[in-house]
């Protein structure tokens, strides 16, 4: 009975179906341990980790830089910009918009430094529903390849203050 | 069992389970219990109005109070309801289980009275608008100091009652008031209250020094070392939860059926992994942040936590298999499912824990170990599939299973009667019911990006204009339809146990009322009575084929689920 106290040794290794079950249920847990591993080396999507400190108004200068040089349109009002195919390009996450539109190009890698400049803030790309949180202080560099084209939708998803809902951005892919 | 009404000034015996009641920790019990339940209510009607909020054709609050909702929703479920029954059941697990008195009732009320302060304090400030920055207060969001105050005099409530258990544990010992071991069910308890330390520290680091911010009085600290701390809270918690409501599914499954832990060796060493591996797997919150290397990530995912899910599956199997084994001592050998068939489904106690048990596993278990995979966190990072995950560990798990616990509190402790008990039988069916279809709208939703804690789905009004696809706002429908149920079989539970516990008929003196057929109890009784030594015998002759199918199933669904998400992130564009 599980509410009163064994009597005597109760010390023995499990028997029958239950230590088949044991068994079972490690070997999958050392498959799932295995697959993370191998998909960090074979796999194509593994969750970025180059970051570098960066202070929040720096960041917004080097973004400021960034527009500057290679802004190439504008869409309601927002810089759309294209960084050279391979490059460095910035996304810069700020109470309540994702700045500014990137245009890139398939198949092209590019560098993406994404920070916040004020609160903290997560990073959504639509429909693709790719995700990463961003922090103020942490310049998190995406290394980024997009395989499709089309324009595709930035949100927030951390709560950043009351026009939290308000905040999306935008990226243009070109095949 | 024990029908005699033997009692003195110190404990009295239950007439049910011939166990003694120590009468101040009972009262203490009772305290727990009853703040718990009010704390629910406050988080359940905020429930429901995020509910009808997420539902985007109602969108019922205003933007303000959702976030403001969310908060109180937040820190109430997840913290004070949580918590409350959590210390109830230490007071019980540690005294009447183990036949001593409480080690010190002073400190027990002054953790009782530091908790409900913490508990108050906090609610004021969060209804009082000055607080609206979620469950997890993310710097550089601030809230009025009161809110930290608050939740930081709570924890140190319950850091006290975590000490009172210990020194209750070792009088307990040093008084040899029980022989041998510890029962399993305070085994339990004792890894929850373990874990609960560990929890109260991490949290402690990161609280403590943002009062301090708030106050004026430092700089802020860095943003992503508090989520690492904040996490050591949070993600630790809810293995407390885990614990807690493992140890309640053995509690339930002895009273309802009369099962026996077949191998106590295995039980304990499941728990013991629990402690020994949730340190690291704090992890899983972290994974697209920045400032973690790779290997740091899946280090802390992978070797060590998967033997904390290890654990999970085996009590996933124990407890079914434990209830297999009695139910076939009682004859009931039908075929591969009879004893499935004939378990005391009739008993909202049993119900409440066995649904527990399904939703905790197949859902909340599955999406849980798949969606804290380093890569595949990618697709499911802050987006609905997370609270879609929780809604069915701590909510359809650990809550549900709470609810089934009450069913036995209310009589065995608070000596009082149910009224209207074919609601009762019905109500965890209602409330587990709503929460799979809410946790199932939440889930599939998030699978097409929906957000979490974002008060308007399609982003209307800003610049850059955005929107989901029309199935994504069916599925936010069914997430509403679904709370709406959630919430009245919450509702249902808190009328039914007010009802019982301010004007309930007495059982002063009597045995529980069975929630089954007199004969089904009298065999359950039977087993129980007799006894520990005896039961073990010849319980190795006995297979548990039921129980077998039922964890390969579960097996196959979570193989089958878990390599889904990884065919469905080769989709994704390339990125590291
Ligand atoms: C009637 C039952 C319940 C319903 C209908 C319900 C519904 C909801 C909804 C709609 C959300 C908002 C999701 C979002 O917009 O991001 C939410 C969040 C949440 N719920 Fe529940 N819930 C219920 C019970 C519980 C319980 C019992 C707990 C804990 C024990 C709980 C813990 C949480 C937490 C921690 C959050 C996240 C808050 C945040 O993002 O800061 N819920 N719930
Ligand atoms: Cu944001
Ligand atoms: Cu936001």
């Amino acid at each position: 009975m599980s509410i009163f106290h064994p009597k005597g040794n109760w010390f023995r290794a499990p028997t029958g179906s239950e230590r088949m079950w044991v068994g079972l249920a490690l070997v999958w847990c050392l498959v799932m341990s295995i697959t993370m591993p191998w998909w960090h080396f074979q796999g194509k999507q593994n969750a970025p980790s180059e970051t570098y400190e960066v202070d929040p108004a720096a960041f917004m200068e080097r973004v400021n830089q960034f527009v500057d040089a290679h802004q190439v349109d504008e869409v309601n009002g927002v810089p759309i910009v294209e960084p050279p195919p391979g490059g460095d390009a910035y996304l810069m996450g700020q109470m309540w918009r994702w700045y500014p539109v990137l245009k890139l190009k398939e198949g092209q890698t590019y560098r993406i430094h994404v920070s916040s400049v004020d609160l903290q803030h997560g990073l959504s790309i639509l429909p693709l529903n790719m995700n990463v949180h961003v922090l103020p202080g942490y310049d998190y560099v995406m290394t980024v390849t997009p395989t499709t084209s089309g324009e595709f939708n930035i949100i927030c998803n951390e709560f950043c203050g009351i026009g939290h809902h308000l905040m999306t951005g935008r990226i243009i892919v070109e095949s | 069992m024990n029908t005699q009404t033997a009692t003195t000034d110190e404990y009295r015996v239950c007439n049910t389970t011939g166990l003694n009641i120590f009468r101040k920790a009972e009262w203490f019990v009772k305290a727990n219990a009853v703040l718990a339940v009010i704390f629910l209510l406050v988080g359940a009607v905020a429930a429901l109005l995020l509910a009808l909020t997420r539902w985007s054709n109602v969108m019922l609050l205003s933007d303000v109070w959702y976030y403001r909702m969310l908060t109180v929703h937040g820190v109430n479920m997840l913290v004070f309801w949580i918590i409350f029954l959590e210390m109830a059941i230490l007071y019980f697990a540690s005294t009447t289980l183990l036949n001593t008195r409480l080690f010190s009732k002073k400190l027990a009320y002054v953790s009782l009275v530091l908790m409900t302060i913490g508990a108050i304090a906090t609610n004021y400030i969060m209804f009082a608008g000055q607080a609206d920055v979620l469950l997890t207060s993310y710097p550089p969001l601030e809230a009025h100091p009161l809110f930290y105050l608050g939740i930081i005099l709570f924890a140190v409530g319950a850091l006290i009652v975590c000490f009172n258990f210990f020194a209750t544990l070792y009088i307990a010992k040093k008084n040899k008031t029980y022989e041998g071991s510890m029962p399993l069910v305070t085994f339990g308890a004792a890894t929850a209250a373990i874990i609960a330390v560990v929890a109260l520290v991490h949290g402690a680091i990161a609280l403590v020094p943002t009062f301090f911010w708030s106050m004026g009085w430092t700089e802020m600290m860095d943003p992503g070392v508090y989520r690492l701390f904040w996490w050591g809270l949070g993600h630790h918690s809810q293995q407390i939860n885990v614990a807690a409501m493992v140890a309640v599914w053995y509690f339930i499954a002895t009273m309802s059926t009369g099962a026996k832990p077949l191998n106590e060796t295995v039980c304990r060493a499941a728990f013991i992994l629990y402690i020994l591996f949730i340190n690291l797997a704090a992890a899983h919150h972290l994974l697209v942040d920045p400032g973690f290397s790779a290997e740091w990530k899946m280090w802390n995912t992978s070797y060590a936590m998967y033997l904390a899910v290890l654990a999970s599956m085996i009590h996933g199997y124990t407890v079914p298999a434990s209830m297999e084994v009695a139910m076939r001592r009682k004859g009931f050998n039908k075929g591969i499912f009879g004893w499935f068939a004939r378990l005391p489904w009739k008993d909202p106690g049993f119900s409440a824990v066995a649904l527990s048990a399904i939703i905790f596993g197949f859902i909340g278990g599955i999406t849980g170990v798949t969606l804290g995979t380093e890569q595949i966190n990618i697709m499911a990072h802050n987006t609905l599939r997370i609270p879609g995950h929780f809604h069915a560990t701590v909510v359809g798990g650990t809550s549900l299973a709470f609810m089934g616990l009450c069913y036995y509190v209310v009589p065995l402790i608070f000596q009082k009667d149910f009224y209207l008990k074919g609601l009762a039988r019905i109500q965890p069916w209602i409330f587990g019911g709503g929460i799979v279809i809410m946790s199932l709208g939440m889930s599939f939703a998030g699978t097409y990006g929906v957000p979490r804690r974002t008060y308007d789905s399609d982003f209307s009004g800003a610049t850059l204009e955005t929107g989901f696809d029309p199935v994504a706002h069916i599925m936010l429908g069914i997430l509403g339809i679904g709370g709406i149920l959630a919430f009245i079989g919450l509702l249902l539970f808190i009328l039914l146990v007010v009802a019982a516990v301010f004007f309930g008929p007495s059982l002063k003196g009597k045995k529980m009322p069975t929630w089954q057929t007199p004969e089904a109890q009298k065999m359950t009784d039977d087993l129980i009575s007799r006894g520990y030594e005896e039961e073990g015998k010849d319980y190795k002759h006995i297979k548990t084929p039921g129980t077998v199918v039922l964890v390969l199933i579960f097996l196959l669904s979570f193989a089958i689920y878990y390599f889904a998400n990884w065919a469905a992130l080769a989709d994704l564009w390339h990125i590291r």
